[in-house]
């Protein structure tokens, strides 16, 4: 438990350094969701119709934005065979490094999103539900993510591959969680497709650790 | 049965029927000739690496 | 027992398997023709027009046919992709790499025709229902498989995470299977399968259930052939390889 709680510290100083680089995935969750209003149009009704869909491509999007990276340095500079080699299960390294990951990108667009359903017209009571939605969504789309990144990281230049491994999973996640936030915005219970996203998040947190460790020992390999 | 027509028209059908039909016959005749020629091809490539002597 | 796990040695035997391919594929081939050419001929000739759609259901001999090999296309894909992962046979990941075109192939022609089928039933070419989109996604998935494995220098690395991906990526194969249970989907139920519920009549059904092996047929011996490329290209090296070339 030690090393785990190393890795994490170690984690997120470098996040915490590198806040520069977080910023770039909150900013564009932000600038996406403005650029609808101001796009198609300020019309209260369309804006109402499209938030629940808007907020979270946008924070689909967003989360993929910083994934990219998220191995590269470590195995660039060598860092990722030693870590592959420690006595801490690779499995659990993932898990950790995909939560801090989660905790720079996923988890301020959370917080966020009941200031951009603000601009989006969407209705205050249901902002709970969009947030929790949210919550859940976005730790599952951080464990997609991490897998494609896993896949990728021996690769160069290519954050378009990076997306197309992870869309087939993403996608899901997407379709569950815009229902279950238009679902709350006509008060029609959203529990149905909360559920849903939960049974994901959990199937992602048993299953994606081995997934992401896997490709990260093929990828040393090559 | 059917008169020649009917079937030629699929009963005002024909334009979603025949294309259908005729993008299936596409896709199965490409499937069908293509490993064929690039494994004929490959042999031939192979045998004339292996009588100059090279190694690939 | 014993037999069998000698059979399956070696089958994982890439110039015994090259050799089978070799002989079983014509057999595939003329088999998959035969079934071909009678379902067409059931299904374009012979079967009445429906009652609802009139001729535009014969669409359904090309559409499901495709719809099914890309679902069992993917399954081989994954199962010999996650053999040749934990077991380490270069025999499986030659058949996964296989596979794969081959499978994008028919999910493309089941979406096509799916889609030839669907503007004069429902009036549009697409619908954002849960069984056209995770078919449209399982192309992505094939797509996917491809470019991952190709996207490596060293091919052995190529196909190994290829081949985690499309582990990853089973579970769209049943979400597709049971889209129209599970949801409201404009797409149709089970035609054939479904015991009580299925009243196709038995002059529709036959020719569909010919095309359907048919089609069966004619995936087996592209795929065989397919492997026997994938071998080629994998043990061009190989004492088997140079023998081969000089008895033929």
């Amino acid at each position: 438990m030690n090393a785990l709680r190393a890795l994490l510290h170690r984690d997120l100083t470098l996040a915490y350094r590198r806040w520069g680089e977080l910023m770039t995935p909150i900013l564009f969750f932000i600038l996406v969701t403005a650029l609808f209003p101001l796009g198609l149009s300020p019309r209260p009704e369309l804006l109402r119709e499209i938030a629940p869909g808007v907020v979270w491509a946008a924070a689909l999007l967003a989360g993929l934005l910083g994934q990219e990276s998220l191995f590269r340095s470590d195995y660039e500079d060598g860092c990722l065979e030693q870590l592959a080699l420690a006595p801490l299960p690779l499995e659990l390294q993932a898990l950790a490094r995909t939560f801090t990951h989660w905790l720079g990108a996923g988890l301020p667009l959370v917080i966020l999103s009941p200031l951009l359903g603000l601009l989006l017209q969407y209705p205050a009571a249901a902002m709970p539900e969009l947030a929790f939605g949210l919550l859940v969504g976005t730790l599952t789309l951080s464990l997609h993510g991490a897998i494609g990144a896993a896949l990728t990281v021996s690769l160069k230049q290519n954050g378009m591959l990076l997306l197309v491994l992870v869309l087939p999973l993403a996608v899901p996640v997407l379709i569950f969680g815009a229902q279950s936030a238009a679902q709350a915005a006509r008060g029609e219970d959203p529990s149905g497709a909360l559920y849903l996203l939960g049974a994901m998040l959990v199937l992602g947190l048993v299953l994606a650790p081995f997934a992401i460790a896997g490709a990260l020992r093929i990828s040393l390999e090559s | 049965m059917k008169s020649l027509h009917e079937f030629l028209t699929m009963g005002g059908y024909a334009a979603y029927v025949w294309p259908a039909y005729a993008v299936a016959a596409v896709v199965l005749l490409v499937n069908a000739v293509l490993p064929g020629l690039r494994l004929k091809r490959r042999l031939v490539e192979l045998k004339e690496r292996g009588s100059r002597g090279e190694r690939s | 027992m014993n037999i069998s796990w000698t059979w399956f040695h070696r089958l994982a035997s890439p110039p015994y398997f090259y050799r089978l391919a070799g002989r079983l594929a014509p057999w595939f081939g003329w088999l998959a023709l035969v079934c071909i050419v009678a379902g067409l001929y059931g299904g374009l000739w012979y079967a009445p027009p429906d009652y609802q759609q009139g001729d535009g259901f014969r669409i359904i001999y090309i559409h499901v046919p495709s719809a099914y090999l890309s679902m069992m296309g993917y399954t081989v894909l994954a199962v010999s992709a996650g053999i040749g992962l934990v077991w380490r046979m270069k025999m499986a990941h030659a058949v996964a790499a296989a596979v794969a075109p081959l499978g994008a192939s028919f999910t493309f022609l089941a979406l096509v025709t799916g889609s030839l089928w669907g503007k004069p039933m429902w009036g549009a070419y697409w619908a954002w229902d849960a069984r056209l989109t995770s078919e449209l996604i399982l192309l992505f998935q094939y797509f996917g498989f491809i470019a991952l494995s190709r996207a490596f220098e060293d091919p052995r690395s190529g196909e190994k995470a290829a081949a985690v991906l499309a582990l990853v990526g089973i579970v769209d194969v049943p979400i597709i299977h049971y889209s129209v249970v599970w949801w409201n989907s404009l797409h149709q139920g089970s035609t054939v399968f479904v015991g009580a519920g299925s009243d196709i009549a038995t002059s529709m059904l036959a020719p569909l259930l010919t095309m359907i092996a048919g089609f069966t047929a004619f995936f087996a011996a592209c795929l065989l052939k397919r492997i026997q490329l994938e071998l080629l290209e994998r043990e061009s090296d190989a004492a088997w390889v140079r023998q081969l070339l000089e008895d033929a």
